[in-house]
């Protein structure tokens, strides 16, 4: 059943293709991106189903028998990316119909975007270390240019600081691969991980690469001390394109360190997912600490997206299946609330014409609905039952807990509560006090506008509120999950049928 | 740039270029050449053509814009690979045609992909040299 | 020849930084292709310089003679260098319409993103 796994490879990319081919009917492209969005999302949950019946799916593309071919892998972890991919691409492509200036419209958006998310569900299902960068520059290059594309001073800055650093770590990963492949004379990611684990390989210096590896991947997820371009740059393009950024981009960078210190570098966890979790810890802390500082919406959310990867990290140091859960249910609790607060602070911008929160007021007596949406995905991202950051959270600190580390547990108490508090400044600042200013009123959103920006929100809002009440599916498929990603054989197996 | 030169030799070069063109894509798949290069030599005829007599004439000896040509080269090149799939095999799996062709060699399916690169190079090469050089005309 | 090519890599890689770290955007893009000049150089000399064996099927045999050069890194680079001249071509262009837009070419002048009270918006119709 090979198909399934390459349809949300093949899906995004004839979507951009046959946008690129109506390049000046705009119409066409409109209708084409949000039918690519459904197909694409309808093939992700395919896989994930057929994942889940059948177990870890693997292909060899070319019918060259691994490790000599570049595999396609699905276990779950990597499906259930795959449908949160599948989840923002629609989303964003809806949203965008209501929020993407014609400009841009005429010079490529569509294709761009559906690029973009090729690339991210190609770095999800690959099987190799060499297909994986491949894979990261096809989405690197999409959203330079999505980032960059409309031409503003801020967006042409933040993408310079953003390009630069970016090629910076993918000149790291390039040498980490080469030298990989120098040591273990592979780069089929179930083949390296049989490699080290039989011993073939000294584990001082698997544990060198492995320190590459933490920074180049590092550098894109966005950990301390590593993050620095991401609030200089996430908040300068359109604010579907930093929704899309903040849901998908920094997460393939967590994934493939999950990844990689699940299945390959598990040589010397005492101290490599030692050092995880102090950095785990640090990323938590600095990332909620810049957020208070802010009183821009967009750049205070783009703080929040380090400290939340900081509790992914800290779900991989613990290492133990209850932790790997966390980060799995997490994953999914965090890339939709906060997708769905910058969509929503998209709105907020819409109608009351600014993101920063000092000219923002009054909004909860003139647009209750509004103020919900914003305050479902707020108190879900803080972590307060009964929504999706509750259960996440708990998982992760209860995981902390079995393996006592007090310590980490108190930091990521003490960040939640900082993360209430910057969600409460929000909703005191925008929703709450009187509006600054009362002069001009506040701009109604039209009827095809209202639907195409209200309606991905709404779904997402909903999203925090059911993963919140009916936790039990999204835990037990997580545990299943985390249990494969715990037992490396049964991926490797997949992958080289039997060996050893 | 308005030169007699180049316009005549452009008129007879081109053919020649195009042909060659075809024929380094034909036998790519086991001696040098291929899709990739067949695709610069083939651009590199219709930017001569877009000196020689502005990158108007060009467009129309084309026929069509260069961004369709790349779209139109991913399809080809994409399908090359599910043709395999219909048999039950992974994804661009070959497929061979037992027959012998005359300078052809034989059929299948890497020689469809290699058709599909050699669209895409023609129509990236175009697009870029196009804008470049409508750039300069404007200036 | 190892050693020759390891410090020609080691000067490309200290080449690359130190042009990073100075101020001009010109300087940044050099910095940065001599970034991926090394890591591909790397990649060929790590994996082992054969000479003169290509890795071909002599007619009648079912696998190259040994010792035969590995081609996997050549192929790694390859699409190395593919991907490397895409980005540098983007990146050339963004870095001269920044320049154009801001005006500068220091990297020290482009702070605007990073100071909070200065934060403008892309405008949405």
């Amino acid at each position: 059943m090979s198909i399934f796994l390459l349809l949300p490879v093949l899906v995004p990319f004839l979507t951009a293709v046959v946008t690129m081919l109506f390049w000046h009917e705009r119409l066409i492209q409109r209708r084409v991106n949000v039918v690519g969005g459904i197909a694409f999302f309808v093939a992700a949950l395919g896989l994930l189903a057929l994942v889940w019946r059948d177990g870890i799916q693997a292909t060899q593309i070319g019918n060259w028998p691994a490790p000599f071919g570049i595999t396609l892998v699905a276990d779950l972890f990597s499906a259930i990316m795959v449908v949160m991919a599948g989840l923002m691409g629609l989303v964003v492509a809806v949203y965008s119909l209501g929020s993407i200036d014609e400009r841009r419209e005429a010079f490529g958006y569509y294709p761009l975007l559906h690029t973009l998310l090729m690339g991210v569900s190609g770095a999800f299902l690959t099987g190799d270390m060499f297909n994986l960068y491949v894979w990261f520059e096809v989405m690197l290059i999409a959203s330079f240019v999505l980032m960059a594309l409309g031409g503003q001073r801020d967006q042409l800055e933040g993408a310079l600081k953003y390009v630069t650093i970016n090629l910076l770590s993918s000149a790291l990963f390039l040498t980490s691969v080469g030298i990989l492949y120098s040591v273990t004379g592979t780069l089929n990611m179930a083949d390296l991980a049989h490699q080290i684990s039989s011993g073939a390989v000294d584990s001082g210096l698997a544990t060198v690469l492995a320190m590459m590896f933490l920074v180049a991947f590092g550098i894109k997820a966005g950990l301390f001390p590593l993050f620095f371009w991401l609030p200089a740059s996430y908040h300068t393009p359109p604010i579907a394109i930093t929704a899309l950024f903040s849901g998908l981009l920094t997460k393939v960078g967590v994934y493939a360190l999950v990844r990689v210190f699940t299945l390959i570098f598990v040589q010397d966890v005492d101290y490599t997912h030692t050092l995880l979790m102090v950095i785990a810890g640090l990323t938590m802390v600095t990332g909620v600490l810049g957020a208070v500082a802010q009183t821009e919406v967009r750049r205070l959310l783009s703080f929040h997206i380090i400290s939340q990867i900081g509790y992914l990290l800290m779900g991989l140091g613990l290492f133990t299946e209850l932790a790997l859960t966390g980060v799995i249910v997490f994953m999914v609790h965090v890339i939709i609330a906060k997708s769905a607060l910058f969509l929503v602070s998209g709105i907020v911008r819409q109608v009351a014409g600014s993101y920063d929160l000092k000219q923002l007021g009054g909004l909860y007596r003139t647009n209750a609905g509004l103020a919900a949406l914003f305050f479902l995905p707020a108190l879900a991202l803080a972590g307060l039952p009964p929504f999706s950051g509750f259960w996440a959270k708990l998982t992760l600190v209860r995981a902390g807990l079995e393996t006592e580390e007090y310590a980490i547990v108190a930091v990521s108490l003490v960040v939640s509560v900082l993360t209430l508090f910057s969600m409460t400044k929000i909703w005191a600042e925008a929703f709450w006090k009187d509006r600054p200013g009362q002069d001009e009123a506040f701009q109604p959103l039209l009827s095809p506008q209202r639907i195409a920006l209200l309606g991905p929100v709404i779904v997402l809002a909903a999203l925090t509120v059911i993963l919140g009440l009916g936790a039990e599916p999204l835990i037990d498929l997580g545990t299943e999950a985390a249990a494969q990603l715990l037992n490396p054989s049964e991926y490797i197996q997949a992958v080289l049928g039997d060996v050893a | 740039m308005d030169s007699v030169v180049l316009r005549t030799a452009t008129r007879y070069l081109l053919p020649l270029l195009l042909l060659f063109s075809v024929f380094a894509l034909l036998r790519g798949h086991n001696e040098p050449g291929g899709g990739f290069v067949g695709g610069l030599v083939a651009a590199t005829a219709f930017a001569l053509y877009a000196v020689g007599y502005g990158v108007a004439a060009a467009r129309q000896l084309l026929q069509t814009s260069p961004r369709r040509l790349i779209g139109i080269g991913l399809l080809v090149a994409a399908s090359s690979g599910l043709i395999g799939m219909a048999w039950g095999d992974p994804f661009l799996t070959a497929r061979w045609d037992t027959r012998e062709i005359p300078v052809v060699g034989k059929l299948g399916t890497p020689l469809l992909f290699d058709i599909g690169v050699y669209l895409v190079v023609i129509g990236v090469a175009l697009t870029i040299i196009f804008a470049l050089i409508e750039a300069e005309e404007e200036a | 020849m190892e050693v020759i090519l390891a410090i020609v890599i080691g000067a490309l890689y200290a080449a690359g930084l130190y042009m990073m770290m100075r101020r001009s955007f010109v300087k940044l893009v050099i910095g940065l292709s001599l970034l991926g000049y090394a890591s591909s150089l790397l990649i060929f000399t790590v994996n082992g310089v054969t000479r003169g064996q290509p890795p071909l099927v002599q007619e009648g045999m079912t696998q190259p003679v040994e010792p035969f050069a590995d081609p996997l890194p050549q192929a790694l680079i390859l699409t190395a260098i593919v991907i490397g001249f895409g980005v540098q071509a983007f990146a050339l262009v963004l870095f001269k319409r920044t320049y154009q837009s801001a005006n500068t070419d220091d990297l020290d002048g482009i702070k605007s993103t990073e100071e909070s009270g200065k934060v403008r918006s892309p405008e949405m119709t």
